[in-house]
């Protein structure tokens, strides 16, 4: 665990463990609903959630110290976020909640490990020693995170890196690129480490940043809804499942095991291989669901990506009947994908599952 | 002679019987119990897991994975060298006669002279080339590891695979729990695959920043390969540049099966995969998985992974290929009876090229 100064708090409030960081500062959580000078902090916390909901980037900026006041705000809107979220207990809005943290965490630790820090006069000796200490601070907290340890490196001329990770550490994570410039061979290599910019360093563990912030949401209880959360906790129910109604997940009678399978393990959040995906894609698209039905279903993907993912639904819809069809029944097999039931009998292809054509041959 | 691998009581066993199948999923902790599966089991072939597990005797799915050594695989007969063709065997299918292919058809299409039959399979006796062959291989990756990975000497383990190549073992505790996908970026990284040329500093858009001899890594080798020796440098740099990027990038892929080490990456890649243990004999050729030592250049898998003794035995040899053994030729044989050292005799019964001579007939009972 990481002790952090109440500066590097407001930087970084995701390493706070939110309940006892309340509890600490002597507040209870109906003194927040009701208290008219701590009510802004919530009003705050609500309106970070809503501005992740709605989809907006943090604003610029930001990075550095922030004044007292400032800071206290951006430690508690972000706690008191936490505690809103595991109230309303919507996971579409966790999701877009982390995302937009682990995105404003990924800017200030590459900022932290450059040690840029805007608005501080470079020349000074004070502001020498901080940003030394924010850069060793950015090492840790993704060493603490992550476990990967990033180490300041020479300049290294061919590729503009200054940092490296251990060799082992990188190929666990770049698989997840699929950029031919992230394959080993073609990084800077030697004693057993990768060369990487701050940028690379930060955007090789951004995916356990994100983790990182979800799980800690999703992993505690919601505690009950003390008076005056009431409001900020209905209106964010109320927005979710307005706009971000729950996936159509195929669990009802009409779909074939191995397509409920393939749902299930995505909604676990488990890797589902690229075979698995194809299924069920092709499966609902013939079913006539819409991209953009189909989409969130692989939200809990461990590398999910939103762009990727509309991209390869919309590449399979507009192909779907001529190139891209439903693999067969034989092929699904051959996958490992199949857990077929006596209602599979008879069918070559998932999409006939439940249909007249898949009624035995001989009528029998 | 064998010897018990390190962590032993977390790995799985297996061994394969004479004329019989394989019987894997065992577990030991002792290399005395090693011995008595090995003796009890009239064993030909023992085999190891790289990987280490909680639970190395239950079902793989069971197994509980815990970690693998990191395990490289270089095979002669991988290296498509010219002197293949001249050691090669065919032997009938129907047959079963041994037979040289015809001139120039290598491992293709060929009909058995005797019968007429064109079914065979076929089996190699390397030579010393490609013995040579495999080494240079070797010693490309240890380079690799050792300069690029930080893998310590004390932590590779050479090994004659027992037939055709080596098995380069890394018990390095930092790779140790590296899964598959990882183990595939390492394999591509010393095989020197999917290399591009921006990497190298040249751009669609021209050169910037070409690689100098001295950088680490695999800069500094295509540095030396491509853009020569200080005094030709400049020459060099200016013809790359002229040619532009489609010709770097087709030097580049031309460069990578003399910089990069020829492995196999599926062997790289399978954290399950069980490994003949060192030691025990090979059923392809009767010789053994033997460690290399230090000295990779000194070691000859035809003397120092001999093991079999030398006392005299008939078998009746179709070897149509000389051999040499512990410094000594043997054949070419024509389905004749000879007496060989028992080595010789395990070597070409290993690969189908002789057989035990008829009984003679039972001495009367007295
Ligand atoms: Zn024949
Ligand atoms: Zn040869």
């Amino acid at each position: 665990m990481i002790t952090l100064g109440p500066d590097e708090m407001a930087r970084y409030p995701f390493l706070a463990e939110s309940g006892a960081y309340l509890r600490d500062a002597g507040f209870t959580l109906e003194q927040f609903g009701t208290d008219p000078d701590l009510r802004r902090l919530l009003d705050g916390a609500e309106e970070r959630v809503m501005a992740a909901a709605r989809g907006e980037a943090r604003r610029a900026g930001g990075a550095g110290a922030l004044s007292g006041d400032a800071a206290t705000f951006e430690v508690f809107s972000f706690l008191l976020a936490v505690v809103l979220l595991r109230m309303a207990g919507r996971p579409s809005l966790v999701r877009r909640f982390a995302l937009r943290e682990a995105m404003e965490a990924e800017r200030r630790l590459e900022q932290d490990l450059r040690h840029i820090v805007p608005g501080r006069d470079a020349a000074s000796a004070a502001g020498g020693r901080r940003r030394s200490g924010e850069k060793e601070l950015a090492a840790r907290i993704v060493g603490s995170l992550t476990g990967v340890r990033i180490v300041a490196s020479g300049d290294d001329a061919a590729s503009g890196a200054t940092f490296a990770v251990p060799v082992a550490d990188y190929v666990e994570r770049s698989g997840r690129f699929h950029e031919r410039e992230w394959k080993l061979v073609n990084r800077g290599v030697s004693a057993g480490l990768v060369r990487l910019t701050a940028h690379e360093a930060i955007r090789l563990v951004r995916a356990e940043l994100g983790n990182h912030i979800s799980s800690s949401i999703l992993s505690a209880k919601a505690p009950p809804v003390p008076p005056g959360l009431e409001g900020p906790v209905g209106r964010l129910s109320a927005y979710a499942d307005r706009h971000f109604p729950r996936p159509v997940a195929p669990k009802d009678a009409a779909d074939p095991p191995c397509v409920k399978h393939a749902a299930a393990v995505l909604e676990r959040g488990e890797n589902l291989p690229h075979s698995g995906r194809f299924l069920l894609a092709t499966f609902l698209l013939r079913r006539g669901r819409s991209v953009e039905q189909i989409a969130p279903l692989f939200r809990n993907a461990p590398d999910y990506s939103e762009r990727v993912t509309m991209y390869q639904l919309n590449n399979l819809a507009t192909k779907d009947g001529t190139g891209y069809s439903c693999p067969s029944c034989d092929k699904v097999r051959g996958q490992g994908l199949c857990f077929a039931t006596p209602e599979c009998d008879g069918i070559v292809n998932p999409v006939q599952f439940g249909t007249r054509a898949a009624a035995p041959p001989g009528g029998g | 002679m064998v010897g018990a691998p390190r962590s032993a009581g977390m790995r799985e066993f297996g061994y394969q019987r004479f004329n019989s199948g394989m019987v894997r999923h065992l577990s030991l902790r002792t290399a005395g119990e090693l011995r008595v599966m090995l003796v009890q089991n009239a064993v030909s072939d023992a085999y190891c897991s790289s990987g280490y597990y909680n639970f190395p005797d239950l079902p793989m799915a069971d197994k509980d994975w815990q970690g693998a050594d990191l395990v490289f695989d270089i095979d002669s007969k991988d290296l498509a060298l010219p002197c293949r063709a001249g050691h090669t065997v065919l032997k009938c299918a129907a047959c079963g006669a041994p037979f040289l292919p015809p001139d120039g058809a290598g491992e293709g299409p060929a009909a058995c002279p005797g019968c007429g039959s064109p079914r065979h399979d076929s089996r190699s006796l390397p030579c010393r080339d490609c013995v040579a062959g495999a080494k240079k291989e070797v010693a490309k990756l240890l380079r690799v590891l050792g300069e690029d990975l930080a893998v310590l000497p004390e932590d590779c383990a050479v090994y004659f695979s027992g037939n055709e190549g080596f098995h380069v073992h890394v018990d390095d505790e930092r790779f140790r729990g590296i899964g598959s996908g990882a183990r595939g970026e390492i394999a591509d990284y010393v095989a020197f695959r999917g290399a591009v040329p921006e990497r190298f500093g040249m751009a669609r858009s021209g050169a910037a920043g070409l690689p100098e001899a001295g950088e680490a890594g695999w800069r500094g080798r295509v540095a030396a390969a491509l853009l020569g020796p200080k005094s030709a440098r400049p020459r060099l740099v200016r013809e790359a540049k002229a040619a532009g990027y489609g010709a770097f990038a087709a030097r580049l892929a031309g460069l990578q099966p003399s910089l990069g080490a020829r492995i196999d990456r599926n062997v790289t890649t399978d954290v399950h995969r069980i490994f003949r243990l060192p030691g025990s004999l090979s059923g392809k050729s009767g010789l053994a998985k033997a460690p290399c030592g230090r000295d990779l250049d000194g070691f000859d898998p035809y003397r120092d992974a001999c093991l079999v003794d030398g006392d005299p035995v008939d078998v009746v040899a179709r070897s149509p290929v000389r051999f040499r053994l512990r410094g000594r030729g043997f054949g070419p044989y024509d389905g004749e009876a000879v007496t060989v050292p028992r080595f010789a005799a395990a070597y070409m019964i290993c690969k189908g090229l002789a057989t035990a001579p008829p009984r003679p007939p039972a001495p009367a009972p007295r």
